[in-house]
């Protein structure tokens, strides 16, 4: 394989790991800030502990999207230098605010949340999360204003070869991005709301299998108690609260994620329209949604592939909001591209041995049919299980079956899943392109750039190759410890995250000897700071 | 000279102190985990003094690569890509490095605690080490060609000063560390590292010296080499206040030794960004590898408004967390309390 190759897998890997850490810290940390904040108001103890439990794991894995959040920022100048020199006027911009407005409080409120449940009042460290996760909303939006200007750069005029920034305002307020980040919110939502789901789907079916928990003659939950830190009737409430809360969060986000989905796909249609006909392996120009299409999808020939469940009208909708719009298919836009940006790729030194080899312009389409599906697949039947746990547990818990608890649990994975494969469709879909050309400006001179020529021309596949392997074991490595921990806290209830239940509060202020330069306040200050590290 | 590219060139140099002043001390900590404290106890004040502030203070660093990808592309592109492996490294270190300080205390046992401590102790030196050598390079010079790329193999980069830079950083940020663990903790561990303040103070910013006294040969001024002496007193200062146990003016002075340390440093090269040692018609310089006006002027705004806030907003963090930390604050290790005693429980099915 040559250098670009490997570093195309590389950032593929790289970036879809980090974004299963991101939209849990994204969905979770709004969640937990909801859960404090009823906690504060109503000092119900429910709540709490819910904080508390549901913080532990934020913490677990907000800690993984740090780590490899960094790799991200230094790929761009390591492995793609040539991407960087040409964009940088403009892309560098909205990174450099991810980091200066958005990352820096982040870190920094997150940091006197954790530390700071004594020595901040109540209320200010309530605002500590709040801001955090107000934080993570706009990192997300900077880093899709940088991802969306790749996908439809707008706000730019060439300058001697290179895109200059020219309109701020536009480039922040590309429509990509403004569909795409409450898009991606929503995503991150759900993977929140199916980790709650799973998770305390588990603990109620951990009690009722223990006795605690048991189903009266009317078919409702009859809460019980062990002689276990933390097994109480409160634990009880903990769990079916979160549940609740978690199908809740499930669907609402299913149903802003199909919205904002479907304003993307009909601007999808106007600024990237191969990248939609790929979506739907759509060869020939048509109106209907295919449902299974076969043939090989992924042969790039459009003659191999034939639908043969189709809904006429369907993709139309999709396009256009009516049911009788032509939607140009993969055969005719092949000939509109050629015509508009190239049939050959340049005979620049930059483009390597490529130089002057034949475009292809039809990106995978087994990736992006098959990618396009499972994001609304996944999607789909984590909202629909979601609607269905909630009748389920109507008694208040759930059944004594195993099988649907493992279901439940394995349930997590599905919105993990549609956020993967909708990154992955949208960024294969943009292929050969690394930066798409925006079709409202004409001709071969508009900003575009073929991937192609992004790659780093100093640096050796060998080199790209050691990093490839390097990330990915480590990545590899963290993984199953981050889900271990996980596992382990998971299993551990509540206590795992509030080992005070589990105290007699007798020890609460004993040995409290004031630190020197403190503001006299009990020593007692150091024990949250214990029991983080 | 252009005045928006030289007032960015003054931003990224604050950046890069702004970074290495406090991160310069949590990696220092870190270093010292394996180097210093002597038990787990004393590991557990040693991260407790950085636990609040030090991813807070991991974000100058990526907020100094991020400007420097906005303000000078072509800067960030040429130094990134040619110095691909090291940073590969500082990547991994810094990956390790925060996970470890997450993960160090979720599982009671010696091993797993003693595998982390390895993992912060030498991540932190890694990265310290590798931010210095890329730092160091990028005064003294990489092959570069025409277009900025790095010619020759993927080691062409090494040179003496990037062991130089790699030993100055780390250097300093174990000094800078036990300054602060002098300030920061009480008992044992304050007193020890007040001691080895003074003692390893010569040892410890040697290689700095040697650093900035190069950049200085190679395109130094009159100014720049005042400043440097400047620096120079700023560390006999420090070493005079710790010997007198006025733990907070000599972290002070440390870091008034770095500010003038980096001035002089950063004033030595300017307006060369990145120098090439091939030729020197092909040095990257504050004009030549500039994002345009329109650009620059938008993130001054930001910055003038975004910058001054962070710096409140991370001073009222260490203002909240401001007390010492000591052995005698450090409590048992909550041993792990399984909510779901199943053998305990008899079930009845």
């Amino acid at each position: 394989m040559e250098a670009l190759e490997i570093a195309r897998w590389q950032f593929g890997i790289t970036t879809v790991y980090h974004f299963m850490m991101v939209p849990l810290t994204i969905g979770l940390g709004l969640v937990v800030a909801v859960m404090q904040t009823i906690w504060y108001r109503t000092g119900n103890p429910t709540y709490l502990r819910m904080t508390k439990f549901w913080g532990k794991l934020f913490l677990i894995n907000f800690i993984m999207g740090v780590a490899t959040g960094i790799v991200q920022e230094f790929q761009f100048g390591m492995a793609w230098s040539e991407y960087s020199r040409f964009v940088g006027d403009v892309f560098g911009a909205p990174l450099a605010l991810e980091a200066l407005l958005a990352f820096f409080v982040e870190s920094t409120f997150l940091g006197l949340w954790i530390f700071g449940w004594k020595q901040l009042k109540k209320g200010v460290h309530l605002a500590c999360l709040w801001i955090a996760v107000i934080g993570s909303f706009f990192s997300a939006y900077f880093i899709i204003v940088a991802n969306s200007w790749m996908q439809h750069p707008v706000g730019v005029e060439m300058i001697d070869g290179r895109p200059v920034m020219t309109d701020a305002w536009a480039v922040f307020t590309n429509n990509t991005a403004l569909v795409a980040v409450p898009h991606t919110l929503f995503g991150a939502l759900a993977v929140a709301g199916g980790f709650l789901l799973g998770i305390a789907w588990y603990h109620l079916w951990r009690r009722r299998r223990d006795g605690i928990d048991t189903v009266g003659a009317d078919g409702k939950v009859i809460a019980g108690s062990a002689d276990i830190p933390g097994r109480d009737r409160t634990d009880h409430t903990v769990w079916i609260r979160s549940l609740r809360i978690g199908a809740v969060v499930a669907m609402i986000s299913f149903a802003g994620t199909a919205l904002t989905g479907d304003l993307q796909g009909k601007l999808m249609f106007e600024q990237q329209p191969m990248k939609m006909a790929a979506a739907e392996a759509a060869c020939h120009d048509g109106t209907g949604f295919s449902v299974l299409s076969v043939g090989n999808v992924g042969s790039r020939n459009c003659d191999d592939i034939v639908a043969l469940i189709e809904v006429p009208g369907i993709l139309s909708y999709l396009a256009k909001g009516d049911f009788t719009t032509e939607v140009k298919g993969v055969n005719s836009l092949i000939e509109q591209y050629k015509s508009d940006y190239g049939t050959h790729v340049p005979d620049n030194p930059i483009y390597g041995e490529r130089a002057g080899q034949e475009i292809q312009y039809v990106p995978v389409m087994e990736v992006t049919y098959w990618g396009f599906r499972m994001m609304i697949g996944f999607g789909g039947v984590a909202a629909l299980a979601a609607l269905l746990a909630l009748w389920v547990t109507r008694s208040g818990t759930v059944p004594e079956s195993r099988w649907l608890m493992r279901l439940a649990v394995l349930g997590i994975l599905a919105p993990f899943g549609a956020n993967a494969a909708g990154w992955i469709f949208t960024e294969m879909g943009r292929q050969p392109f690394v930066v798409a050309p925006n079709p409202d400006l004409n001709g071969i001179d508009q900003v575009f750039m073929f991937t192609a020529a992004a790659v780093s021309p100093g640096v050796s596949a060998g080199e790209i190759l050691t990093s490839l392997v390097v990330l990915t074991a480590i990545y590899a490595v963290l993984l199953v410890v981050e889900v271990k921990l996980l596992v382990k806290y998971v299993r551990g209830g509540v206590v795992s995250a509030m080992p005070e239940l589990a105290n007699a509060p007798v020890d609460e202020n004993e040995d409290a000897t004031p630190g020197p330069g403190g503001s006299g306040k009990s020593g007692t200050a150091d024990d949250v700071l214990a029991f983080a590290y | 000279m252009e005045l928006l590219p030289t007032i960015w060139f003054i931003a990224i140099a604050v950046l890069w102190t702004g970074y290495l002043f406090l991160e310069g001390f949590d990696l220092g900590v870190g270093m010292l985990m394996k180097l210093f404290a002597r038990d787990n106890t004393e590991r557990r004040v040693l991260l407790n003094t950085i636990g609040p502030v030090w991813d807070g203070n991991e974000v100058w660093l990526l907020t100094a690569a991020g400007a420097t990808f906005a303000a000078f592309p072509l800067w960030y592109a040429s130094l990134f890509s040619a110095l691909y492996l090291p940073l590969l490294l500082v990547l991994v270190a810094l990956i390790f490095r925060a996970v470890a300080f997450e993960y160090r205390g979720k599982v009671d046992t010696d091993r797993w605690r003693n595998t982390w401590d390895w993992a912060i102790a030498v991540g932190s030196f890694v990265a310290a080490f590798g931010v210095g050598a890329a730092l160091a390079l990028t005064t003294t010079g990489l092959p570069l060609d025409a277009n900025g790329d790095r010619d020759g193999g993927p080691f062409s980069w090494f040179s003496g000063y990037a062991l130089l830079g790699g030993f100055a950083v780390a250097g300093f940020a174990l000094l800078h560390a036990l300054a602060f663990l002098a300030l920061k903790t009480d008992g044992d561990v304050r007193h020890r590292a007040r001691r080895w303040f003074v003692r390893l103070l010569p040892v410890l910013l040697l290689p700095m010296a040697g650093w900035a006294a190069s950049v200085q040969l190679l395109s130094g001024e009159a100014w720049t080499v005042i400043l440097l002496a400047a620096a120079g007193v700023a560390a006999a200062a420090a070493w005079l206040q710790g010997r007198k146990g006025n733990e907070g003016r000599a972290f002070l002075a440390v870091g008034v030794l770095l500010l003038c340390g980096a001035i002089s440093i950063f004033g030595a090269v300017f307006p060369v960004v990145l120098p090439s040692t091939i030729d020197p018609a092909f040095n990257l310089t504050v004009s030549n590898a500039s994002s345009s006006d329109y650009t620059l002027g938008l993130m001054s705004i930001v910055a003038c408004v975004g910058l001054p806030l962070v710096i409140a907003y991370q001073a009222w963090t260490y203002w909240i967390f401001r007390r010492r930390v000591s052995a005698a604050h450090i409590p048992e290790a909550h041993s792990f309390l399984p909510a779901i005693a199943a053998k305990a429980f008899t079930r009845n099915d």
